[in-house]
């Protein structure tokens, strides 16, 4: 998993039907520092995030366990939304 | 996932017997800027895109046997989304990368 921060959102009227509902995410991966880390990336949100908030995220087949038994075609989802982080 | 613009189709008359009847189409993922990074992918087409269009891709592969309803097909990458908009707030402007 990763830290992130949502810094938009992505709108797709004619998507797979699997995606139907839920809402896609544009988030930054962040440094520990909290700074912008790599590239920015489109996922699920499995945790009700919204933009500007600091999150974590899982990728890989994983991303569609929160969704289950749903099958959703995803390879990247926000498993929680990160109140502090101590380094 | 990652956004992309559809810049090509491919035509395999022989391919694997899970790829049949899967439409394959070239995509150049790019920043939601427009910006392209990294090399062109081919994809599998589970939403009826077009050339010049931009779109959604999940790359991974189970994600991308699922977008096309064949689980264990050997693919890597599928196009499950068509985008509408992107809403940046860290970029204001937002538009689809030249197709080739």
């Amino acid at each position: 998993m990763q830290v992130a921060r949502v810094v938009g959102t992505v709108v797709c009227a004619h998507k797979d039907e699997r995606l139907s509902g839920l809402t896609l995410l544009l988030i930054q991966p962040l440094a520990k520092d909290g700074a912008p880390f790599g590239r920015t990336l489109v996922a699920t949100d499995a945790a009700g995030a919204g933009v500007g908030e600091q999150v974590f995220f899982v990728r890989g087949a994983e991303a569609s366990f929160p969704f289950h038994p749903r099958t959703v075609p995803t390879d990247a989802s926000i498993v929680g939304i990160v109140d502090s982080v101590y380094t | 996932m990652q956004i992309a613009t559809v810049v090509g189709t491919v035509v395999a008359t022989k391919k694997h017997a899970a790829l049949e009847g899967a439409k394959l189409l070239l995509v150049q993922p790019h920043t939601p800027e427009g910006e392209a990074r990294g090399p062109v992918l081919l994809t599998i087409d589970s939403v009826g895109a077009g050339v010049g269009e931009r779109v959604l891709v999940v790359i991974e592969g189970k994600a991308a046997g699922d977008a096309l309803g064949r689980r264990g097909a050997p693919v890597d990458a599928a196009i499950v989304g068509i985008i509408d908009h992107v809403e940046d707030t860290t970029f204001a402007a937002v538009a689809p990368v030249e197709a080739a």
